[in-house]
Protein backbone atom coordinates (compact mmCIF):
# COMPACT_ATOMS: atom_id res chain seq x y z
CA UNK A 1 0.00 0.00 0.00
CA UNK A 2 1.31 3.44 -0.95
CA UNK A 3 -0.68 6.21 0.68
CA UNK A 4 0.05 9.79 1.60
CA UNK A 5 -0.77 9.35 5.26
CA UNK A 6 0.88 9.21 8.66
CA UNK A 7 -0.76 6.30 10.43
CA UNK A 8 -3.76 4.40 8.98
CA UNK A 9 -5.51 4.75 12.34
CA UNK A 10 -5.31 8.56 12.19
CA UNK A 11 -6.55 9.17 8.65
CA UNK A 12 -10.05 10.37 9.56
CA UNK A 13 -9.21 12.71 12.48
CA UNK A 14 -6.21 14.16 10.66
CA UNK A 15 -8.25 14.84 7.51
CA UNK A 16 -10.89 16.58 9.65
CA UNK A 17 -8.16 18.71 11.24
CA UNK A 18 -7.04 19.57 7.71
CA UNK A 19 -10.55 20.63 6.69
CA UNK A 20 -10.75 22.91 9.72
CA UNK A 21 -7.33 24.42 9.01
CA UNK A 22 -8.11 24.99 5.33
CA UNK A 23 -11.61 26.44 5.69
CA UNK A 24 -11.97 29.21 8.29
CA UNK A 25 -15.76 29.39 7.90
CA UNK A 26 -16.08 25.77 9.08
CA UNK A 27 -15.54 24.25 12.51
CA UNK A 28 -14.90 20.69 13.59
CA UNK A 29 -16.19 19.00 16.73
CA UNK A 30 -13.25 16.62 16.98
CA UNK A 31 -14.71 14.44 19.73
CA UNK A 32 -17.75 13.65 17.59
CA UNK A 33 -16.05 14.08 14.20
CA UNK A 34 -18.59 16.60 13.02
CA UNK A 35 -17.79 19.27 10.43
CA UNK A 36 -20.15 22.20 10.85
CA UNK A 37 -20.72 25.78 9.82
CA UNK A 38 -19.10 28.28 12.15
CA UNK A 39 -22.26 30.41 12.24
CA UNK A 40 -24.66 27.87 13.80
CA UNK A 41 -27.41 27.94 14.87
CA UNK A 42 -29.11 29.99 12.17
CA UNK A 43 -32.48 31.01 13.62
CA UNK A 44 -35.51 29.96 11.63
CA UNK A 45 -33.56 27.86 9.18
CA UNK A 46 -34.16 24.13 8.86
CA UNK A 47 -30.94 22.29 9.70
CA UNK A 48 -29.45 19.94 7.12
CA UNK A 49 -27.38 17.09 8.52
CA UNK A 50 -25.74 14.30 6.65
CA UNK A 51 -22.88 11.94 7.19
CA UNK A 52 -21.58 8.55 6.45
CA UNK A 53 -18.45 6.55 6.29
CA UNK A 54 -15.25 8.36 5.36
CA UNK A 55 -13.53 7.64 2.06
CA UNK A 56 -16.10 9.43 -0.15
CA UNK A 57 -14.60 12.91 0.08
CA UNK A 58 -15.61 15.60 -0.61
CA UNK A 59 -18.91 13.98 0.47
CA UNK A 60 -20.09 14.93 3.10
CA UNK A 61 -17.80 17.34 4.99
CA UNK A 62 -16.83 19.16 1.79
CA UNK A 63 -20.47 20.09 1.27
CA UNK A 64 -20.88 21.94 4.55
CA UNK A 65 -21.49 25.66 4.21
CA UNK A 66 -23.86 28.30 2.93
CA UNK A 67 -26.61 26.81 0.77
CA UNK A 68 -25.84 23.19 1.52
CA UNK A 69 -25.27 21.20 4.74
CA UNK A 70 -25.11 22.68 8.22
CA UNK A 71 -23.25 19.73 9.71
CA UNK A 72 -21.80 16.43 8.54
CA UNK A 73 -20.46 13.61 10.63
CA UNK A 74 -17.67 11.33 9.53
CA UNK A 75 -17.54 7.66 10.38
CA UNK A 76 -14.54 5.42 10.05
CA UNK A 77 -13.59 4.63 6.45
CA UNK A 78 -16.62 3.06 4.75
CA UNK A 79 -18.37 2.72 8.12
CA UNK A 80 -21.47 4.62 9.15
CA UNK A 81 -21.08 7.18 11.92
CA UNK A 82 -22.48 6.07 15.25
CA UNK A 83 -25.67 7.55 16.75
CA UNK A 84 -23.71 9.75 19.21
CA UNK A 85 -22.09 11.54 16.28
CA UNK A 86 -25.31 12.03 14.37
CA UNK A 87 -26.97 13.26 17.56
CA UNK A 88 -24.19 15.82 18.13
CA UNK A 89 -24.52 17.05 14.53
CA UNK A 90 -28.31 17.24 14.86
CA UNK A 91 -28.10 19.33 18.04
CA UNK A 92 -25.64 21.74 16.39
CA UNK A 93 -27.85 22.17 13.33
CA UNK A 94 -31.16 22.56 15.12
CA UNK A 95 -32.25 26.17 15.50
CA UNK A 96 -35.77 25.08 16.46
CA UNK A 97 -37.03 24.77 12.89
CA UNK A 98 -36.28 21.05 12.74
CA UNK A 99 -33.57 19.00 11.11
CA UNK A 100 -33.46 17.05 7.87
CA UNK A 101 -31.26 13.96 7.89
CA UNK A 102 -29.89 13.07 4.47
CA UNK A 103 -29.06 9.37 4.62
CA UNK A 104 -27.64 7.14 1.92
CA UNK A 105 -29.47 3.83 1.76
CA UNK A 106 -27.07 1.44 3.43
CA UNK A 107 -28.18 -0.84 6.22
CA UNK A 108 -25.78 0.62 8.77
CA UNK A 109 -26.37 4.27 7.90
CA UNK A 110 -30.14 3.90 8.03
CA UNK A 111 -30.03 2.16 11.44
CA UNK A 112 -27.54 4.59 13.00
CA UNK A 113 -29.42 7.68 11.79
CA UNK A 114 -32.69 6.11 12.99
CA UNK A 115 -31.27 5.55 16.47
CA UNK A 116 -29.92 9.12 16.48
CA UNK A 117 -33.27 10.58 15.44
CA UNK A 118 -34.97 8.65 18.27
CA UNK A 119 -32.38 10.02 20.73
CA UNK A 120 -32.71 13.60 19.45
CA UNK A 121 -36.47 13.54 19.69
CA UNK A 122 -36.40 12.14 23.22
CA UNK A 123 -33.53 14.30 24.51
CA UNK A 124 -34.25 17.72 23.02
CA UNK A 125 -37.63 17.39 21.37
CA UNK A 126 -36.01 18.19 18.02
CA UNK A 127 -38.15 17.35 15.06
CA UNK A 128 -36.15 15.18 12.68
CA UNK A 129 -37.20 14.00 9.24
CA UNK A 130 -35.00 11.59 7.30
CA UNK A 131 -34.74 11.40 3.54
CA UNK A 132 -32.99 8.29 2.27
CA UNK A 133 -31.29 8.34 -1.14
CA UNK A 134 -31.51 5.16 -3.24
CA UNK A 135 -30.61 5.97 -6.83
CA UNK A 136 -28.28 3.14 -7.90
CA UNK A 137 -29.93 1.26 -10.76
CA UNK A 138 -27.23 -1.45 -10.56
CA UNK A 139 -29.27 -2.94 -7.74
CA UNK A 140 -32.15 -4.35 -9.72
CA UNK A 141 -34.10 -6.69 -7.49
CA UNK A 142 -34.70 -4.30 -4.61
CA UNK A 143 -37.42 -6.49 -3.12
CA UNK A 144 -34.76 -9.06 -2.32
CA UNK A 145 -31.99 -6.76 -1.21
CA UNK A 146 -31.45 -3.97 1.28
CA UNK A 147 -32.80 -1.75 -1.50
CA UNK A 148 -30.96 0.43 -3.93
CA UNK A 149 -27.84 2.18 -2.73
CA UNK A 150 -27.59 5.90 -2.31
CA UNK A 151 -24.87 7.27 -4.58
CA UNK A 152 -24.54 10.30 -6.89
CA UNK A 153 -28.00 11.73 -6.26
CA UNK A 154 -26.92 12.38 -2.68
CA UNK A 155 -24.64 15.22 -3.86
CA UNK A 156 -27.38 16.82 -5.96
CA UNK A 157 -29.94 16.41 -3.19
CA UNK A 158 -27.71 18.06 -0.59
CA UNK A 159 -27.22 21.05 -2.90
CA UNK A 160 -30.88 21.43 -3.88
CA UNK A 161 -32.41 20.77 -0.45
CA UNK A 162 -29.72 23.01 1.05
CA UNK A 163 -30.86 25.86 -1.18
CA UNK A 164 -34.49 25.25 -0.20
CA UNK A 165 -33.56 25.40 3.49
CA UNK A 166 -31.52 28.56 2.91
CA UNK A 167 -34.67 30.21 1.48
CA UNK A 168 -36.38 29.67 4.81
CA UNK A 169 -38.74 26.90 3.77
CA UNK A 170 -40.28 24.65 6.43
CA UNK A 171 -38.97 21.20 7.32
CA UNK A 172 -41.82 19.51 5.47
CA UNK A 173 -41.22 21.64 2.38
CA UNK A 174 -37.48 20.97 2.39
CA UNK A 175 -38.13 17.25 2.85
CA UNK A 176 -40.59 17.29 -0.06
CA UNK A 177 -38.00 18.87 -2.38
CA UNK A 178 -35.41 16.36 -1.19
CA UNK A 179 -37.69 13.41 -1.87
CA UNK A 180 -38.49 14.81 -5.31
CA UNK A 181 -34.76 14.89 -6.12
CA UNK A 182 -34.31 11.28 -5.04
CA UNK A 183 -37.38 10.17 -6.98
CA UNK A 184 -36.16 11.82 -10.19
CA UNK A 185 -32.50 10.77 -10.07
CA UNK A 186 -30.80 7.56 -11.15
CA UNK A 187 -27.15 6.46 -11.19
CA UNK A 188 -24.86 3.72 -12.44
CA UNK A 189 -21.16 3.22 -11.78
CA UNK A 190 -18.16 1.33 -13.11
CA UNK A 191 -14.81 0.50 -11.51
CA UNK A 192 -11.57 0.05 -13.42
CA UNK A 193 -9.64 -0.78 -10.25
CA UNK A 194 -10.46 -1.69 -6.68
CA UNK A 195 -9.76 0.66 -3.80
CA UNK A 196 -7.49 0.14 -0.80
CA UNK A 197 -8.86 0.80 2.68
CA UNK A 198 -5.95 2.32 4.70
CA UNK A 199 -6.51 0.07 7.72
CA UNK A 200 -6.61 -3.03 5.50
CA UNK A 201 -3.57 -2.24 3.39
CA UNK A 202 -4.40 -4.17 0.23
CA UNK A 203 -7.05 -3.79 -2.50
CA UNK A 204 -10.54 -4.88 -1.47
CA UNK A 205 -10.97 -6.95 -4.62
CA UNK A 206 -8.84 -7.95 -7.58
CA UNK A 207 -9.53 -6.79 -11.11
CA UNK A 208 -7.44 -8.04 -14.00
CA UNK A 209 -5.69 -5.61 -16.37
CA UNK A 210 -8.29 -6.23 -19.07
CA UNK A 211 -11.38 -6.21 -16.82
CA UNK A 212 -13.78 -3.75 -15.30
CA UNK A 213 -16.54 -4.13 -12.75
CA UNK A 214 -19.93 -2.82 -13.83
CA UNK A 215 -22.52 -1.67 -11.32
CA UNK A 216 -20.21 -0.93 -8.40
CA UNK A 217 -21.15 1.05 -5.35
CA UNK A 218 -18.86 3.36 -3.44
CA UNK A 219 -17.43 1.01 -0.80
CA UNK A 220 -15.25 -1.34 -2.83
CA UNK A 221 -18.03 -3.90 -2.75
CA UNK A 222 -17.93 -5.84 -6.00
CA UNK A 223 -20.53 -4.87 -8.60
CA UNK A 224 -23.06 -6.89 -10.52
CA UNK A 225 -20.96 -7.98 -13.42
CA UNK A 226 -17.34 -8.29 -14.48
CA UNK A 227 -16.84 -7.43 -18.13
CA UNK A 228 -13.90 -6.78 -20.47
CA UNK A 229 -12.45 -3.28 -20.36
CA UNK A 230 -13.96 -1.16 -23.13
CA UNK A 231 -13.44 2.27 -24.76
CA UNK A 232 -15.10 5.27 -23.08
CA UNK A 233 -17.83 5.42 -25.73
CA UNK A 234 -18.91 1.87 -24.88
CA UNK A 235 -18.62 2.44 -21.14
CA UNK A 236 -20.79 5.55 -21.53
CA UNK A 237 -23.49 3.45 -23.17
CA UNK A 238 -23.25 0.74 -20.51
CA UNK A 239 -23.76 3.38 -17.80
CA UNK A 240 -26.36 5.59 -19.48
CA UNK A 241 -28.67 2.99 -20.99
CA UNK A 242 -29.79 1.33 -17.71
CA UNK A 243 -30.19 4.80 -16.18
CA UNK A 244 -32.36 6.06 -19.04
CA UNK A 245 -34.47 2.91 -19.06
CA UNK A 246 -35.12 2.93 -15.35
CA UNK A 247 -37.04 6.12 -14.52
CA UNK A 248 -37.72 6.13 -17.49
CA UNK A 249 -36.38 9.37 -18.91
CA UNK A 250 -38.17 10.48 -22.07
CA UNK A 251 -37.59 12.75 -25.06
CA UNK A 252 -37.76 16.40 -24.15
CA UNK A 253 -36.96 15.82 -20.48
CA UNK A 254 -34.59 18.36 -19.02
CA UNK A 255 -31.80 16.72 -17.06
CA UNK A 256 -28.87 17.56 -14.89
CA UNK A 257 -26.02 15.27 -15.97
CA UNK A 258 -23.46 14.45 -13.29
CA UNK A 259 -20.35 12.53 -14.32
CA UNK A 260 -18.59 11.61 -11.12
CA UNK A 261 -15.06 10.39 -10.54
CA UNK A 262 -14.60 7.59 -8.01
CA UNK A 263 -11.27 8.95 -6.77
CA UNK A 264 -8.58 7.51 -8.99
CA UNK A 265 -9.68 8.68 -12.43
CA UNK A 266 -8.29 11.99 -13.72
CA UNK A 267 -10.56 14.82 -14.80
CA UNK A 268 -9.18 14.45 -18.33
CA UNK A 269 -10.79 11.01 -18.56
CA UNK A 270 -13.98 12.19 -16.86
CA UNK A 271 -14.40 14.80 -19.60
CA UNK A 272 -13.80 12.14 -22.28
CA UNK A 273 -16.60 10.17 -20.64
CA UNK A 274 -18.80 13.26 -20.25
CA UNK A 275 -18.47 13.96 -23.96
CA UNK A 276 -19.73 10.46 -24.78
CA UNK A 277 -22.54 10.64 -22.22
CA UNK A 278 -23.66 14.06 -23.46
CA UNK A 279 -23.74 12.76 -27.04
CA UNK A 280 -25.94 9.81 -26.06
CA UNK A 281 -28.29 12.04 -24.08
CA UNK A 282 -28.77 14.64 -26.79
CA UNK A 283 -29.10 11.80 -29.32
CA UNK A 284 -31.93 10.43 -27.17
CA UNK A 285 -33.72 13.76 -27.31
CA UNK A 286 -32.90 14.87 -23.77
CA UNK A 287 -32.16 18.49 -22.95
CA UNK A 288 -29.02 18.61 -20.80
CA UNK A 289 -29.87 21.70 -18.78
CA UNK A 290 -26.96 21.54 -16.31
CA UNK A 291 -23.88 19.44 -15.76
CA UNK A 292 -21.47 18.58 -13.00
CA UNK A 293 -18.17 16.85 -13.75
CA UNK A 294 -15.62 15.86 -11.17
CA UNK A 295 -14.86 13.66 -8.17
CA UNK A 296 -17.64 14.53 -5.71
CA UNK A 297 -18.64 11.17 -4.23
CA UNK A 298 -15.62 8.92 -4.29
CA UNK A 299 -14.48 5.50 -3.19
CA UNK A 300 -10.97 6.26 -1.88
CA UNK A 301 -8.50 5.61 -4.72
CA UNK A 302 -10.81 3.60 -6.96
CA UNK A 303 -10.45 4.32 -10.66
CA UNK A 304 -13.81 4.58 -12.34
CA UNK A 305 -16.85 6.75 -12.68
CA UNK A 306 -20.54 6.97 -12.10
CA UNK A 307 -23.17 8.72 -14.15
CA UNK A 308 -26.16 10.33 -12.44
CA UNK A 309 -29.09 11.81 -14.30
CA UNK A 310 -31.58 14.03 -12.50
CA UNK A 311 -34.80 15.06 -14.22
CA UNK A 312 -35.29 18.73 -13.38
CA UNK A 313 -38.01 21.35 -13.57
CA UNK A 314 -37.78 25.13 -13.21
CA UNK A 315 -37.89 24.94 -9.44
CA UNK A 316 -35.16 22.32 -9.08
CA UNK A 317 -33.03 24.24 -11.58
CA UNK A 318 -33.37 27.51 -9.70
CA UNK A 319 -32.47 25.75 -6.44
CA UNK A 320 -29.46 24.16 -8.18
CA UNK A 321 -28.37 27.60 -9.43
CA UNK A 322 -28.81 29.26 -6.02
CA UNK A 323 -25.64 30.47 -4.25
CA UNK A 324 -23.49 27.88 -2.53
CA UNK A 325 -20.26 28.29 -0.60
CA UNK A 326 -18.68 25.02 0.53
CA UNK A 327 -15.18 23.58 0.13
CA UNK A 328 -16.25 21.48 -2.87
CA UNK A 329 -19.11 23.39 -4.54
CA UNK A 330 -18.96 27.15 -4.73
CA UNK A 331 -20.85 29.52 -6.99
CA UNK A 332 -23.04 32.59 -6.95
CA UNK A 333 -21.35 34.11 -3.90
CA UNK B 1 -30.30 -24.13 41.64
CA UNK B 2 -27.41 -22.80 39.58
CA UNK B 3 -27.35 -19.10 38.81
CA UNK B 4 -25.58 -16.93 36.26
CA UNK B 5 -23.63 -14.24 38.11
CA UNK B 6 -22.31 -10.87 37.01
CA UNK B 7 -18.85 -12.45 37.11
CA UNK B 8 -20.03 -15.05 34.59
CA UNK B 9 -21.44 -12.32 32.36
CA UNK B 10 -18.20 -10.37 32.60
CA UNK B 11 -16.28 -13.52 31.66
CA UNK B 12 -18.61 -13.86 28.64
CA UNK B 13 -17.81 -10.34 27.45
CA UNK B 14 -14.10 -10.85 28.10
CA UNK B 15 -14.00 -14.08 26.11
CA UNK B 16 -16.11 -12.61 23.29
CA UNK B 17 -13.67 -9.70 23.05
CA UNK B 18 -10.75 -12.15 22.98
CA UNK B 19 -12.34 -14.33 20.28
CA UNK B 20 -13.09 -11.25 18.18
CA UNK B 21 -9.48 -10.07 18.57
CA UNK B 22 -8.17 -13.50 17.56
CA UNK B 23 -10.53 -13.64 14.57
CA UNK B 24 -10.26 -9.98 13.58
CA UNK B 25 -8.46 -10.60 10.29
CA UNK B 26 -10.59 -13.63 9.44
CA UNK B 27 -13.79 -11.58 9.93
CA UNK B 28 -12.40 -8.83 7.74
CA UNK B 29 -11.45 -11.30 5.01
CA UNK B 30 -14.97 -12.75 5.02
CA UNK B 31 -16.38 -9.24 4.79
CA UNK B 32 -14.02 -8.33 1.94
CA UNK B 33 -15.53 -11.14 -0.12
CA UNK B 34 -19.12 -9.96 0.09
CA UNK B 35 -19.14 -6.68 1.98
CA UNK B 36 -16.79 -3.81 2.66
CA UNK B 37 -13.90 -5.33 4.57
CA UNK B 38 -14.47 -3.63 7.91
CA UNK B 39 -16.26 -6.15 10.12
CA UNK B 40 -13.17 -7.41 11.94
CA UNK B 41 -11.77 -3.95 12.67
CA UNK B 42 -15.15 -2.57 13.76
CA UNK B 43 -16.01 -5.47 16.06
CA UNK B 44 -12.51 -5.45 17.52
CA UNK B 45 -12.72 -1.74 18.29
CA UNK B 46 -16.20 -2.15 19.81
CA UNK B 47 -15.62 -5.23 21.92
CA UNK B 48 -12.34 -3.80 23.23
CA UNK B 49 -14.16 -0.63 24.30
CA UNK B 50 -17.09 -2.59 25.75
CA UNK B 51 -14.80 -4.77 27.85
CA UNK B 52 -12.91 -1.71 29.09
CA UNK B 53 -16.22 -0.09 30.05
CA UNK B 54 -17.27 -2.94 32.34
CA UNK B 55 -14.00 -4.61 33.37
CA UNK B 56 -13.02 -3.67 36.91
CA UNK B 57 -16.11 -1.52 37.46
CA UNK B 58 -18.36 -3.27 39.96
CA UNK B 59 -21.71 -3.39 38.11
CA UNK B 60 -24.88 -2.82 40.10
CA UNK B 61 -26.62 -5.74 38.47
CA UNK B 62 -26.53 -8.30 35.66
CA UNK B 63 -28.76 -6.05 33.58
CA UNK B 64 -26.65 -2.94 34.19
CA UNK B 65 -23.48 -4.71 33.10
CA UNK B 66 -24.94 -6.02 29.86
CA UNK B 67 -26.70 -2.74 29.05
CA UNK B 68 -23.40 -0.90 29.49
CA UNK B 69 -21.87 -3.28 26.94
CA UNK B 70 -24.73 -2.52 24.55
CA UNK B 71 -24.42 1.24 24.91
CA UNK B 72 -20.67 1.06 24.35
CA UNK B 73 -21.07 -1.06 21.22
CA UNK B 74 -23.66 1.36 19.79
CA UNK B 75 -21.18 4.20 20.32
CA UNK B 76 -18.04 2.52 19.05
CA UNK B 77 -18.72 -0.08 16.36
CA UNK B 78 -20.51 1.86 13.63
CA UNK B 79 -21.74 0.23 10.45
CA UNK B 80 -24.72 -2.06 10.76
CA UNK B 81 -23.05 -4.18 13.41
CA UNK B 82 -23.06 -1.35 15.97
CA UNK B 83 -26.83 -0.88 16.14
CA UNK B 84 -27.42 -4.64 15.79
CA UNK B 85 -25.01 -5.86 18.48
CA UNK B 86 -25.81 -2.79 20.58
CA UNK B 87 -29.53 -3.50 20.38
CA UNK B 88 -28.88 -7.19 21.21
CA UNK B 89 -27.05 -6.40 24.44
CA UNK B 90 -29.41 -3.55 25.41
CA UNK B 91 -32.41 -5.89 25.12
CA UNK B 92 -30.63 -8.75 26.88
CA UNK B 93 -29.62 -6.39 29.68
CA UNK B 94 -33.12 -5.01 30.07
CA UNK B 95 -34.53 -8.53 30.26
CA UNK B 96 -31.91 -9.69 32.79
CA UNK B 97 -33.12 -7.06 35.23
CA UNK B 98 -31.65 -5.61 38.37
CA UNK B 99 -30.52 -8.71 40.28
CA UNK B 100 -26.87 -9.69 40.75
CA UNK B 101 -27.51 -13.22 39.50
CA UNK B 102 -30.08 -14.74 37.20
CA UNK B 103 -31.55 -18.23 36.71
CA UNK B 104 -30.68 -20.04 33.46
CA UNK B 105 -34.27 -19.95 32.19
CA UNK B 106 -34.27 -16.17 32.62
CA UNK B 107 -30.96 -15.90 30.77
CA UNK B 108 -32.44 -17.93 27.92
CA UNK B 109 -35.45 -15.60 27.89
CA UNK B 110 -33.09 -12.60 27.83
CA UNK B 111 -31.21 -14.06 24.86
CA UNK B 112 -34.57 -14.47 23.11
CA UNK B 113 -35.34 -10.79 23.81
CA UNK B 114 -31.94 -9.85 22.37
CA UNK B 115 -32.58 -11.86 19.23
CA UNK B 116 -35.98 -10.19 18.79
CA UNK B 117 -34.31 -6.79 19.12
CA UNK B 118 -31.85 -7.67 16.36
CA UNK B 119 -34.65 -8.89 14.10
CA UNK B 120 -36.66 -5.71 14.66
CA UNK B 121 -33.71 -3.35 14.18
CA UNK B 122 -32.34 -5.11 11.10
CA UNK B 123 -35.66 -6.23 9.60
CA UNK B 124 -33.93 -9.51 8.78
CA UNK B 125 -35.47 -12.97 8.69
CA UNK B 126 -33.96 -16.43 8.88
CA UNK B 127 -32.30 -17.29 5.60
CA UNK B 128 -31.35 -13.70 4.70
CA UNK B 129 -27.65 -14.54 5.28
CA UNK B 130 -27.16 -12.40 8.39
CA UNK B 131 -26.21 -12.79 12.05
CA UNK B 132 -29.82 -13.89 12.65
CA UNK B 133 -28.97 -17.19 10.93
CA UNK B 134 -26.54 -18.02 13.76
CA UNK B 135 -28.40 -16.38 16.65
CA UNK B 136 -31.90 -17.69 15.99
CA UNK B 137 -31.04 -21.42 15.97
CA UNK B 138 -28.79 -20.89 18.99
CA UNK B 139 -31.57 -19.34 21.07
CA UNK B 140 -34.02 -22.03 19.95
CA UNK B 141 -31.58 -24.85 20.78
CA UNK B 142 -30.95 -23.39 24.24
CA UNK B 143 -34.68 -23.13 24.94
CA UNK B 144 -35.37 -26.66 23.69
CA UNK B 145 -32.63 -28.17 25.83
CA UNK B 146 -33.89 -26.41 28.95
CA UNK B 147 -37.46 -27.44 28.17
CA UNK B 148 -36.26 -31.04 27.88
CA UNK B 149 -34.81 -30.78 31.36
CA UNK B 150 -31.18 -30.89 30.31
CA UNK B 151 -28.53 -29.12 32.40
CA UNK B 152 -27.67 -25.49 31.71
CA UNK B 153 -24.15 -26.31 30.51
CA UNK B 154 -25.62 -28.71 27.94
CA UNK B 155 -28.18 -26.14 26.84
CA UNK B 156 -25.39 -23.64 26.25
CA UNK B 157 -23.31 -26.22 24.39
CA UNK B 158 -26.33 -27.00 22.20
CA UNK B 159 -26.69 -23.28 21.50
CA UNK B 160 -23.03 -23.04 20.46
CA UNK B 161 -23.38 -26.06 18.17
CA UNK B 162 -26.54 -24.61 16.62
CA UNK B 163 -24.86 -21.23 16.10
CA UNK B 164 -21.89 -22.88 14.39
CA UNK B 165 -24.21 -24.92 12.16
CA UNK B 166 -26.25 -21.80 11.39
CA UNK B 167 -23.06 -19.92 10.55
CA UNK B 168 -21.94 -22.70 8.19
CA UNK B 169 -25.39 -22.79 6.59
CA UNK B 170 -25.00 -19.16 5.48
CA UNK B 171 -22.33 -20.12 2.94
CA UNK B 172 -24.66 -21.23 0.12
CA UNK B 173 -27.28 -18.56 0.90
CA UNK B 174 -27.97 -15.57 -1.34
CA UNK B 175 -27.87 -12.45 0.83
CA UNK B 176 -31.06 -10.42 1.14
CA UNK B 177 -29.93 -7.86 3.72
CA UNK B 178 -26.93 -5.63 4.15
CA UNK B 179 -24.26 -4.81 1.61
CA UNK B 180 -23.82 -8.43 0.58
CA UNK B 181 -27.34 -8.32 -0.88
CA UNK B 182 -26.09 -6.03 -3.66
CA UNK B 183 -24.12 -8.96 -5.06
CA UNK B 184 -27.25 -11.01 -5.68
CA UNK B 185 -26.31 -14.57 -6.66
CA UNK B 186 -22.64 -13.72 -6.32
CA UNK B 187 -23.02 -13.60 -2.54
CA UNK B 188 -23.55 -17.37 -2.52
CA UNK B 189 -20.48 -19.45 -1.70
CA UNK B 190 -19.23 -17.13 1.03
CA UNK B 191 -19.74 -17.53 4.77
CA UNK B 192 -21.51 -14.51 6.27
CA UNK B 193 -19.21 -12.40 8.48
CA UNK B 194 -22.08 -11.30 10.78
CA UNK B 195 -23.16 -14.89 11.38
CA UNK B 196 -19.51 -15.71 12.03
CA UNK B 197 -19.09 -13.09 14.75
CA UNK B 198 -22.48 -14.06 16.20
CA UNK B 199 -21.29 -17.68 16.46
CA UNK B 200 -18.24 -16.39 18.39
CA UNK B 201 -20.63 -14.61 20.76
CA UNK B 202 -22.55 -17.83 21.43
CA UNK B 203 -19.36 -19.91 21.69
CA UNK B 204 -18.11 -17.46 24.32
CA UNK B 205 -21.42 -17.77 26.20
CA UNK B 206 -21.17 -21.57 26.21
CA UNK B 207 -17.73 -21.45 27.80
CA UNK B 208 -18.54 -18.87 30.47
CA UNK B 209 -22.22 -18.69 31.43
CA UNK B 210 -22.31 -22.18 32.93
CA UNK B 211 -20.31 -20.82 35.82
CA UNK B 212 -16.84 -21.42 37.14
CA UNK B 213 -15.45 -18.24 35.63
CA UNK B 214 -14.00 -20.14 32.69
CA UNK B 215 -12.67 -18.40 29.68
CA UNK B 216 -10.98 -15.48 31.45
Amino acid sequence: MKKLINDPADVVPEALAGIEAAHPDLRVDHANRVVHRADLPRPGKVGLVSGGGSGHEPLHGGFVGLGMLDAACAGEVFTSPVPDQVLAATKLADSGAGVLHVVKNYTGDVMNFEMAAELAESETGSRVVAVVTDDDVAVQDSTWTAGRRGVGVTVLLEKIAGAAAEQGRSLDEVAEVARRVDANGRSMGVALTSCTVPAVGHPTFELGEGEMELGVGIHGEPGRERVPLAPARDIAAMLVEPVLADLPFGRGDRVLCFVNGLGGTPLLELYVLYNEVHRILTGSGLDVARSLVGPYITSLDMAGSSVTLLRVDDELLSLWDAPVRTPALRWGV
Amino acid sequence: MEQVSTDDLLAWIRLFARLVAENRDALTELDAAIGDADHGANMHRGTTAALAAVDGAAPASAGALVKKVGMTLVSTVGGASGPLYGTFFLRVGTALGEEASVAPADVAAALRAGLEGVVTRGRAEAGDKTMVDALAPAVAACEEALAAGRPWAEALAAAADAAAAGRDATTPMVARKGRASYLGERSAGHQDPGATSAALLVAAAAQTLAGGGAGG
